[in-house]
């Protein structure tokens, strides 16, 4: 009896601790899956709390619903990669102003037989054709992250409207770039991912980088204060102080400190305003 | 412990127990009164187990009606209790299962655990009142069921064939009790298959043949002269001993 | 197959002896949350199922056939609808505790508390047909039989709880969706294995999957040896 009733006080004791944690100092950051899992968070928001004493909870999805997340006012500050995404949501009124930070690039990655011959290609559009002639295996994300929609807009950059283009060899999954990864070394199948969650990858079967550098696959981040006048339990203090540290030269230094093998993942522009 | 109004005597009048179209019961009329030990036999499917429950009113009767002499006082300790063929006991120790009966009686807690004790006494159970009662061998549960409702010093006993599934030996023991608590002046109303039994306890006999009352006259009689061709039949039928 | 299976035990094993911190507060954090929905789910669950057991109601069979249902909850609808309450457009926003353990414990007992009506009606309602009389004629309330029943089928409860904490600690769709998996708040075993898992990390997120199977084996076999002993003494 006496196990019982000291189980049930400690029960209660911890129900009590998970309410008192919301009177932390902290803010819920609506991130991407890819920036996630390239590690960067583990590295940079360390640092930010060191320097501030703010606990910064990184909540990870896709970048279309990152977006939702910030819309139904559960995140105080997006931090995602689709100009033209952000762009919308700031013209709804969710955001307040959208600051650059840094970017990344996509790679095409593929398998080592290279059906579609693209191998060492320096024209991302060449070899997406190249691709849906040879009718190759390829992997879509599917889910309206920004790897996704950079994806779209290269087909449609390169005249094919994959809606109707598209055939068994392309592969929509619906999943994370990660997930994605999983499903294209199973396939050996080609897939365009971030090359930061692909430096981060482990499972890479006979998979490599296939195709690289084209300015096309320029990939770049903002980050944004979900409208505290739209939603008003948005802690707009600690929210901008985030994002001021993030593009000051402190932060930005710390974005180009974080390497994988020795590897920079991500350049930071925040002096940039134009990207 | 006698109470102003005694529940007794016990009347029923034109009772009919109908599941469906078929009637357990059809049509009863007895009175039942204090101070004689009444059994009732009969063949099987007579009706002789829901005619108990039927008095004891864990069943309501399809019609005709079933009176006390007096209402039990709500909130008072149960006047008429019942032992079964099998006794049910909680997973408590024996002392335990005494006074979770003296609570729901409404005892007041001081005097729970005494007359608890006192009635695991009288039944030859005091060296068990901490063993768990589930450990007890078929005997001792039965002696146990009967120390509880002892404890409630009820006016009226009813029992369904409480020694059918116990050795000679054990049914001796609980033969005893059933005579001590006669002794202290609680009616007994048994029902048994052992006609040794009714010869042994019984004081009145009522023979019931298919839902009917057929039969009932001193327990002697009955047993040496049967008066109707079906209790005649029955006791033919029975090896008595 | 085989190279990643030995990879696998290698870091859980390494995981383990190394003590690592990380892995100790997921596992804790795991727990706790676990065990808190299994309590609350067996104090709403356990006397909701007895009192059906027990009662005759108009409807009755009918209740006990959504409880059943009930049962095969999805996870993941569970969770999408938890998260539409908690979230600041729900209405439960202002609680503010979406991305919070609270909120995975909320999400986990809706799951679970059905599972416990639903085992213990049955276990009660077989108990019932065999104390009924017993009980009746002893002058117990519906409402007192019912507590009394649960109190005498506790080993038997045992089991059942067990059950209904092997689900809390095997969910990961519903935990995942009203908790964000958010390092350091609200990742638990189970996310953290999903997480691993999509990174390609395959050997870890078996060596926790391992780890997580470990723990709950564990926490079976004292529930069960708990049970044996008792019932030794109590019968």
């Amino acid at each position: 009896m006496v196990i019982v009733r000291r189980t049930f006080v400690s029960m209660l004791a911890a129900l009590v601790a998970f309410a008192a944690q919301a009177e932390d100092r902290f803010i819920t950051v609506a991130s991407t899956t890819s920036t996630e899992q390239s590690g960067l968070f583990g590295f940079l928001l360390p640092a930010f709390q060191e320097k501030t004493g703010i606990q910064v909870r990184v909540v990870a999805l896709g970048t279309g619903q990152a977006l939702d997340v910030a819309r139904r006012g559960d995140a105080d500050v997006v931090f995602v990669h689709a100009k033209t995404a952000e762009e919308k949501f700031l013209a709804e009124g969710h955001g307040v102003k959208r600051y650059p930070v840094m970017y990344n690039d996509f790679v095409l990655i593929g398998p080592r037989s290279d059906p579609a011959r693209i191998a060492g290609g320096k024209d991302i559009l060449a070899a997406l054709k190249k691709i849906q002639a040879a009718q190759a295996p390829f992997v879509s994300r599917g889910d309206r992250s920004g790897t996704h929609m950079a994806e779209l807009n290269l087909w449609k950059a390169a005249g094919i409207e994959i809606d109707k283009g598209k055939g068994p060899w392309y592969r929509d999954t619906g999943q994370g770039m990660g997930p994605a990864l999983n499903t294209a070394a199973s396939m050996n199948a080609y897939v365009l991912a971030d090359r930061a969650t692909w430096l981060a990858f482990k499972n890479r079967g006979d998979l490599g980088i296939l195709v690289e550098g084209d300015k096309r696959l320029f990939n770049q981040y903002g980050v944004i204060l979900v409208n505290p006048d739209k939603h008003p339990s948005v802690k707009k203090q600690l929210g901008q102080a985030f994002i001021d540290w993030l593009v000051s030269s402190e932060g930005q230094k710390t974005i180009a400190d974080y390497k994988i093998g020795g590897e920079q993942l991500f350049y930071p522009n925040a002096g940039q305003p134009d990207a | 412990m006698r109470v102003p109004f005694s529940l007794l005597p016990l009347r029923l009048a034109d009772v009919v127990f109908a599941v469906g179209p078929r009637r357990i019961i059809d049509g009863v009329s007895l009175q039942l009164d204090g101070g004689q030990r009444t059994v009732i036999v009969g063949p099987n499917g007579a009706g002789k187990s829901v005619l108990l429950r039927l008095c004891h009113g864990l069943l309501m009767p399809t019609s005709g009606t079933i009176e006390w002499n007096a209402p039990e006082l709500t909130g008072g300790p149960r006047r008429q209790a019942m032992v079964f063929q099998r006794p049910v006991l909680l997973r408590r120790s024996a002392l335990a299962n005494v006074i979770y009966a003296l609570k729901l009686a409404n005892v007041p807690p001081a005097q729970r655990e005494e007359r608890a004790l006192e009635a695991l006494r009288k039944v030859g159970l005091e060296e068990f009142a901490g063993h768990s009662a589930r450990v007890l061998s078929g005997g001792e549960q039965q002696r146990l069921a009967l120390a509880r409702v002892w404890a409630l010093q009820p006016e009226v006993l009813f029992l369904d064939e409480p020694t059918a599934s116990l050795d000679p030996g054990a049914t001796h023991e609980v033969e005893r009790v059933i005579g001590a608590m006669h002794a202290a002046g609680t009616k007994i109303v048994l029902v048994t298959h052992n006609l040794g039994q009714a010869s042994r306890l019984g004081d009145e006999i009522l023979f019931l043949h298919q839902g009917r009352l057929v039969e009932r006259a001193p327990a002697d009689r009955f047993l040496k002269r049967p008066a109707s061709p079906e209790a005649a039949k029955f006791l033919e039928g029975e090896l008595p001993w | 197959m085989n190279d990643t299976l030995a990879e696998a035990a290698a870091q859980a094993v390494a995981l383990v002896v190394a003590g690592d911190p990380n892995l100790v507060g997921i596992v804790a954090l795991s727990l706790q949350i676990s065990l808190t929905s299994v309590a609350l789910s067996c104090l709403l669950g356990l006397p909701v199922g007895a009192a059906i057991a027990v009662n005759d109601f108009p409807g009755k069979r009918l209740a006990v056939v959504v409880l059943n249902a009930l049962m095969g909850l999805p996870s993941v609808v569970v969770g999408l609808f938890v998260y539409l309450m908690l979230s600041r457009a729900g209405p439960l926003g202002a609680l503010g505790v979406l991305f919070t353990p609270t909120a995975m414990v909320i999400a986990q007992t809706i799951l679970i508390a059905p599972l416990m009506a639903a085992l213990s009606r049955q276990v009660v309602a077989d108990a019932w047909l065999e104390y009924q009389d017993q009980l009746r004629s002893l002058g117990e309330t519906k409402l007192g039989a019912a507590a009394t029943l649960l109190w005498d089928l506790r080993f038997t409860l045992v089991t059942l709880v067990m059950a209904g904490f092997g689900r809390a600690a095997s969910e990961v769709g519903a935990v995942m969706i009203v908790g964000g998996n958010i390092d350091g708040v609200t990742r638990v075993m189970t996310t953290t294995i999903a997480l691993e898992t999509s990174k390609g990390d395959l050997p870890l997120a078996l060596g926790l999957g391992f780890i997580l199977l470990f723990i709950v084996l564990a926490l079976n076999a004292g529930a069960y040896l708990v049970r044996e002993t008792a019932q030794r003494r109590f019968g």
